[in-house]
Parts: C-alpha cells; sequence; structure tokens
C-alpha cells in the first residue's frame, strides 16, 4: 500500500471509529497478517483495547481472521475496503434514488452498523421512519421488509459469510475461530420471517428512563421475548453491484454528452439487460440481438426498429468503441464493451486534467500523443503547429509530472544515446495510478485542512452550540422575544462572520472531497478492469 | 568530426538535437532546492459542481460524521485524569448504547476476560442483580457450591486463553464509580460469570462479611 493510501486509510479510521481504532486498522494495514499479542506489543496498547479495536473494525468488515496452522489466529485489514468509507454518501443518495427512503436509511443502517440482522435493520428503519412521520400515523414492517427484499433481489444487499453448522460429533476442543463461508446461491436468499408490527415512536419518557446507560441489566433480557427467528443470518451491503451501478451511470451519460439522449436511453437498456448475466469484472457484455433490445426498451419511447438499427450502428461505428458488433445474427448482435469504455473515461479524466493544471496548448500536444502513439521531438512540434521552445518546454513540464514518458529505440546493440530514437508516448495504465495516487493525496489533504480549520474554531462552534441549546430549551419552556433576543447577541457580529466563513469552507471541503472520490472511482475501476484482463 | 575536443571538454554522448537543444545554446539552470511547498499555479482550478443532487450528498455526508462519533463502535480513547474534576464534565458525557458483538462469529480470544481482583465490591453489586446477598451465611455457601461445579467445566476454556492483568471492574453503572466513562467496558456484564479462581470464604474483608462467614474458614482465625 502507498503512503498516500496508508495516510488517507489513517484519517478515514480516525474519522470514524477514534484514535484506538485507527492505531490498530493502520498497524494491520502497513504490516499485513499478525496475531493479536504481536499487534498489542508493537502498537504499545493494551491487549483489551486492541480487543475491542479489532471487534469494531470485523463488525465493519475492514478486517478478517483467519486460523493459521498451530491454531493461532491472525487478523489482516483489507485497506481498499477502508477506502470506500469515503464514498458511503453516494452510496447512500444512490439507494434513495432507487429504492426512496425506505431504502436509502436501510442502506445507511446497514453502512453504518457495518452488518446486521434482517429483523433488527427492518425494525429500526421502521422507528426511524416513524419519527418522521406525522402524529398517529406509524410505519408498517411489511413495507419496510418488501424494500429489503428488493434490495436483496437486485444484490444491493447480501447475506455474509456464516458459520458452518457443526455437528456435536467433534472429537476435539472446538477451534480458535470460526471459519465463514457462504455459497453463491445462499447469498441472497431472503429468509422467510414474518415480521409483524409497526415502527414505534420514542416518547420523551422513554428517553429519560433509557439515557442513563444500565450496565448492569444485560441488553436481550430488557426488550426480547421471543427469540429471534432470522439469528445468525447477517446482511451487509454489495459495494461491488453499487460500483457496477455508478460505472453503468458513467458510460450512459457519456454517451448521452457524445451523441444524443435516445441512445443513452438505449445504452441503458442493453445494460439493464445485461445486469444480471454479466459478471461486474467481465470486459464486455453478453451479446444481444436487436430484436431483444426492442422488446425491452422502455414502454415510453416508441421509436421504429428501423431507427433502432440505425442508433445501433451509429453507436458501433462511433470510434470511442462504447457498442461493438459482435454478429449478424438476431438482426444484429451487439455488445457494450465496458474495458474499453472505461478506458475512455480514463484518458478523458486525464486530459481534463492536462488541461487544466497546463492550459489549452499543453492539451493539444498531449492529445496529439495520446492519438499518435508514439512521437519525436521533431515530430511533435511540426504536427501541433506551435513553436519548438514552446513545445520543448510543455513537453518536458509533461514529463516530470510522469503525463508522458520516453520510450527509447536504439539503433545500435550497444544503446549509444547518440544514436537512440527518443519517442515520446503516453502509457494509459502507469498515466491513471500516477492520477489516482495524486487523487488519494488531495483526499487526504483536503481532510486534513478541514480538521484544521474545525480545531481554529473549535472554541467558537462550542460557544455557539451552546447557545443554541440555550436558546432551544428557553423556547421549549415559552420565553419571550427580547430574551431569546438577549441570548441571541451573546454572538457578537464578528463572531457570527467567522462562522459564517468556517461553514462555507468545510461545506467546499467536503464537496471537494465527494467530487475527487467521483475520479477516484473512475480511474480504480479502470486499473482493476486491466488488472483482470491479464 | 572530432569526438574529442581536447581533455577536460564536455562533450554531450548523445545528439543534443534530439531532446530539443541547439548547439550553443545556453542551458536552462540547475535547480539547487526543492521545489516550493505551496507553488503558484497559473490555471486556478474549475469551480464545484452544484446542484440538488450534490447538496444533498454533502449533507449526508456531514450527518454520517456525526452519528458516527455518537455510535458505540466510536472508541473513544481514555482521557488521563485531570487534576480538578470539572463539575460540568459529568454533565457533558454522551450517553452511548452498548454492543455486542455475536461472539459465535468471532475468534474466541477476543472475547473480554476479567479476573476480578476488588472481589466483594464488585461481587456484591452483581449480586445484588441476580438477587443475592453476600452478607447471608447460607446463601455463601451456596455460591461456593456454585463455584465448584462451575469451575470444572469452564478448565478447557480457560486453558486456551491468555491470562491477562488485572483489570478494574469499573463498568459498574453510574452510581457507583466516578471513572471516567472510556474506563467503561462496553460488553456486557453477562459475560462475566463466576470464573475467577478464588473461592469467597478466603477474602479477609472484615467490614463486610463481618464474623457470619466464621463457620466456613478452613483457617482458624486469631
Amino acid at each position: 500500500m502507498t503512503q498516500a493510501e496508508i495516510k488517507l486509510c489513517s484519517l478515514l479510521l480516525q474519522e470514524h471509529f477514534g484514535e484506538i481504532v485507527e492505531k490498530i486498522g493502520v498497524h494491520l494495514i502497513r504490516t499485513g497478517s499478525q496475531p493479536l499479542r504481536v499487534i498489542a506489543h508493537d502498537t504499545g496498547t493494551s491487549l483489551d483495547q486492541v480487543k475491542k479495536a479489532l471487534c469494531v473494525l470485523i463488525q465493519h468488515n475492514l478486517v478478517i481472521h483467519r486460523v493459521h496452522k498451530r491454531g493461532v489466529v491472525e487478523y489482516e485489514a483489507q485497506c481498499s475496503r477502508v477506502l470506500r468509507m469515503l464514498r458511503y454518501p453516494r452510496y447512500i443518495y444512490t439507494a434513495k434514488t432507487l429504492y426512496s427512503d425506505t431504502g436509502e436509511l436501510l442502506v445507511e443502517e446497514l453502512l453504518l452498523n457495518g452488518k446486521m440482522t434482517m429483523s433488527a435493520v427492518v425494525k429500526k428503519v421502521a422507528d426511524r421512519l416513524t419519527e418522521t412521520m406525522e402524529d398517529g400515523k406509524n410505519m408498517d414492517y411489511a413495507e419496510v421488509s418488501n424494500t429489503f427484499v428488493r434490495l436483496a433481489d437486485t444484490h444491493f444487499v447480501q447475506r455474509c459469510p456464516v458459520v458452518p453448522a457443526t455437528e456435536n460429533s467433534d472429537p476435539g476442543p472446538p477451534p480458535p475461530a470460526p471459519t465463514l463461508v457462504i455459497s453463491e446461491k445462499d447469498m441472497y436468499l431472503v429468509p422467510k420471517l414474518s415480521l409483524i408490527g409497526k415502527g414505534k415512536r420514542r416518547r420523551s419518557s422513554d428517553e429519560d428512563a433509557t439515557g442513563e446507560p444500565k450496565a448492569k441489566r444485560p441488553k436481550h433480557t430488557s426488550d426480547n421475548k421471543e427469540p429471534i427467528p432470522d439469528d445468525g443470518i447477517y446482511w451487509q451491503a454489495n459495494l461491488d453491484r453499487f460500483h457496477q451501478h455508478f460505472r453503468d451511470q458513467a458510460i450512459v451519460s457519456a454517451v448521452a454528452n457524445r451523441m444524443d439522449q435516445t441512445s443513452s436511453e438505449i445504452v441503458r437498456t442493453m445494460l439493464r439487460m445485461s445486469e444480471i448475466t454479466t459478471s461486474s469484472s467481465a470486459p464486455f457484455t453478453q451479446p444481444l440481438s436487436s430484436n431483444e433490445i426492442f422488446r425491452s426498451l422502455p414502454v415510453g419511447y416508441n421509436i421504429s426498429k428501423q431507427v433502432l438499427d440505425q442508433y445501433l450502428t451509429l453507436l458501433a461505428d462511433d470510434p470511442l468503441e462504447f457498442v461493438g458488433k459482435s454478429g449478424d445474427s438476431g438482426g444484429g448482435m451487439y455488445v457494450i464493451n465496458l474495458h474499453k469504455a472505461l478506458g475512455c473515461l480514463s484518458t478523458a479524466s486525464l486530459e481534463s486534467v492536462v488541461q487544466e493544471r497546463f492550459g489549452s496548448r499543453c492539451a493539444r500536444i498531449f492529445r496529439l500523443v495520446l492519438q499518435k502513439k508514439h512521437l519525436e521531438q521533431k515530430q511533435v512540434e511540426d504536427f501541433a503547429m506551435i513553436p519548438a521552445k514552446e513545445a520543448k518546454d510543455m513537453l518536458y513540464k509533461m514529463l516530470s509530472e510522469n503525463f508522458i514518458s520516453l520510450q527509447e529505440i536504439p539503433k545500435t546493440p550497444d544503446h549509444a544515446p547518440s544514436r537512440t530514437f527518443y519517442l515520446y508516448t503516453v502509457n494509459i495504465p502507469s498515466a491513471a495510478r500516477m492520477l489516482l495516487h495524486r487523487c488519494y493525496k488531495s483526499v487526504a489533504n483536503l481532510i486534513e485542512r478541514r480538521q484544521f480549520e474545525t480545531k481554529e474554531n473549535k472554541r467558537l462552534l462550542e460557544k455557539s452550540q451552546r447557545v443554541e441549546a440555550i436558546i432551544a430549551s428557553m423556547q421549549a419552556t415559552g420565553a419571550e422575544e427580547a430574551q431569546l433576543q438577549e441570548i441571541e447577541e451573546m454572538i457578537t457580529a464578528p463572531e457570527r462572520q467567522q462562522l459564517e466563513t468556517l461553514k462555507r469552507n468545510v461545506n467546499k471541503l467536503d464537496a471537494c472531497e465527494i467530487q475527487v472520490d467521483e475520479t477516484i472511482f473512475l480511474l480504480e475501476s479502470y486499473i482493476e478492469s486491466t488488472l483482470k484482463r491479464q | 568530426m572530432a569526438g574529442n575536443k581536447g581533455r577536460g571538454r564536455a562533450a554531450y554522448t548523445f545528439n543534443i538535437e534530439a531532446v530539443g537543444f541547439s548547439r550553443g545554446e545556453k542551458l536552462p539552470d540547475v535547480v539547487l532546492k526543492p521545489p516550493p511547498l505551496f507553488p503558484d499555479t497559473d490555471y486556478k482550478p474549475v469551480p464545484l459542481k452544484t446542484g440538488e443532487g450534490e447538496d444533498y450528498v454533502l449533507a449526508l455526508k456531514q450527518e454520517l460524521r456525526e452519528t458516527m462519533k455518537r455510535m458505540p463502535y466510536f472508541v473513544e480513547t481514555p482521557e488521563e485524569k485531570q487534576d480538578i474534576e470539572r463539575y460540568s464534565k459529568r454533565y457533558m458525557k454522551v450517553y452511548k448504547e452498548e454492543w455486542i458483538p455475536d461472539w459465535r462469529r468471532l475468534p474466541r480470544e477476543l472475547m473480554p476476560r476479567k479476573k476480578c481482583k476488588k472481589g466483594p465490591k464488585s461481587k456484591k453489586a452483581k449480586n445484588t442483580d441476580k438477587d443475592t446477598s453476600l452478607t447471608n451465611t447460607a446463601d455463601v455457601l451456596k455460591k461456593i457450591e456454585e463455584l465448584e461445579k462451575r469451575g470444572d467445566g469452564e478448565k478447557s476454556d480457560e486453558e486456551n486463553e491468555e491470562k491477562e492483568g488485572s483489570k478494574e471492574k469499573s463498568k459498574e453503572g453510574d452510581d457507583e464509580d466516578e471513572d471516567d466513562a472510556a474506563d467503561q467496558e462496553e460488553y456486557d456484564e453477562e459475560e462475566q460469570e463466576e470464573e475467577n479462581d478464588y473461592i469467597n470464604s478466603y477474602f479477609e474483608d472484615g467490614d463486610d462479611f463481618g464474623a457470619d462467614s466464621d463457620d466456613n474458614m478452613d483457617e482458624a482465625t486469631y
């Protein structure tokens, strides 16, 4: 793992789980698989805290445990999974667009808690939804269950691996750690539960009673009278499916930008048809015949068969090669080239970065080298129609930042520099990795800056929170306007100004993180697809 | 053309024109220090995307951050003891729900094990939970029998566990301790059964036990 990734993981873990978990997590990411005692010894934390941290990390699917020979249990961190934490808001928003508020809250609860049983998550979401509804109305469990089943059917949530049921004839002592297994066909199987009930509104009297931690009372004797029917079956959010959805969205919007709405709808239909049949890592979808596509077009679209065929031919002839023609049966068999599409999108990101950093003339040179693959210094100047001095300057600037690389072609076996061709070229996977690394660094910088800003103004933030609390309590007990005014004036005008600036800055930094994460997703998908092709 | 123009004279080993410098031209200066930490950029960055979707995701992100801090998974760092205990600290503690992991899915070594050194105080508190009282002789006898029975069953577990350092039982709730909130264990007390090897009657805590437990002592009192 690169230093930039480790730094970013450290910041994310610290923000979400606190310093102790961060220390353990980063140590595991750095050093790989380790047993419990070694972790405690190397990090200098007490065994108890290490255990707590590991439980939290395992619950959130960030660390896995494995039993090695001689009965030693080792723990391994999954760095890429930690980096996903940056994308949680985007997953939740996607669930909202697809399955509205219920879906949004279901995915949110699953992401916040790592893994949960279906009954637990349905109950929690029903309670939350009831809070937001008008007085007297309650959310029915059945409705929430239905949405959950739909999420499972479309593979957005999946079952976690389970403890295999061991027979009692096992002679030896139980293993130190269970080996969790899951079979492909069980992964999306929803248990037959009949969850009957309605969400409960949390009354204020209850809140006082449950406000103090009842440390003495064991948790499960307080509420549950019956045993949980789906005990042991845990669900987690299926991030790969979300990634597939994002990738499809990116391709469709690219086609819409390049051509028009109708062609993007056709591509969307094709992608939808291949959702279940094609695995997420395939380089292209299964071939679809033009007749099938025609039948599956959304109901509102009435374009004739000939128009559809024309669009498909147009898409297949496009130099970007998003859609390819793989045969002529059934009116023409068409595939979507997922790998090529991701490559195009990454290249577009690279071009855009070059343009915004170095200017449009540099971008022209960059696109030229991309198109012609290998060019000599002289040829670059001629083709780009840029004076030699400037062209040289720009090429070296891009070379130093590793967007462009040099390819040596020796004329003689002794590789003498005076008798070697030096060609400029763009190596797209390598440049994409470089850009991805820079993105990780950017996000880490953004998070650091945001934390710095918040820390600088901590005193002011606390003061404003206290004032708000006072105002709220006074309003609840009924106070005059004049008193409220007085309390509000506790925050002076310049302080208010400062708070405004702080809020604006923090919002901007947060928005930046979200948008850099979109680029990260694109580049990561592309690099992943290049790895799988080998 | 002669390759060497004389000793000590600089000569390029390659064709300088290939990299774009003409002969005799002044080469750029040698850079003697690292590039600046915050270099000036010629081109200002493009403004961020705005819109309803983006605003919603931003609000989600900030809410998520706040919610995470209140979840039981956020492990607070134990603070050092302050010299003066602030009155307000007691009222600013955030009460978190407890979380018990599913122990069947986790390695057994991760379960918390407690060896009670402070026997009587914590045991008394725990036993009020289970409706027994240690001040009664008969109950003490019963406890000893229970312990002996359980002691055999748990031996096999104990063999595989590591012996832990002493742990204070600091999670008996607010009414007992003034310890920091951070020291409270998040794992519930039900995990701690009477696992220790100490038999009650061996404790020489005269105040609580008084003369009642004299009957059961194997050693004579003086």
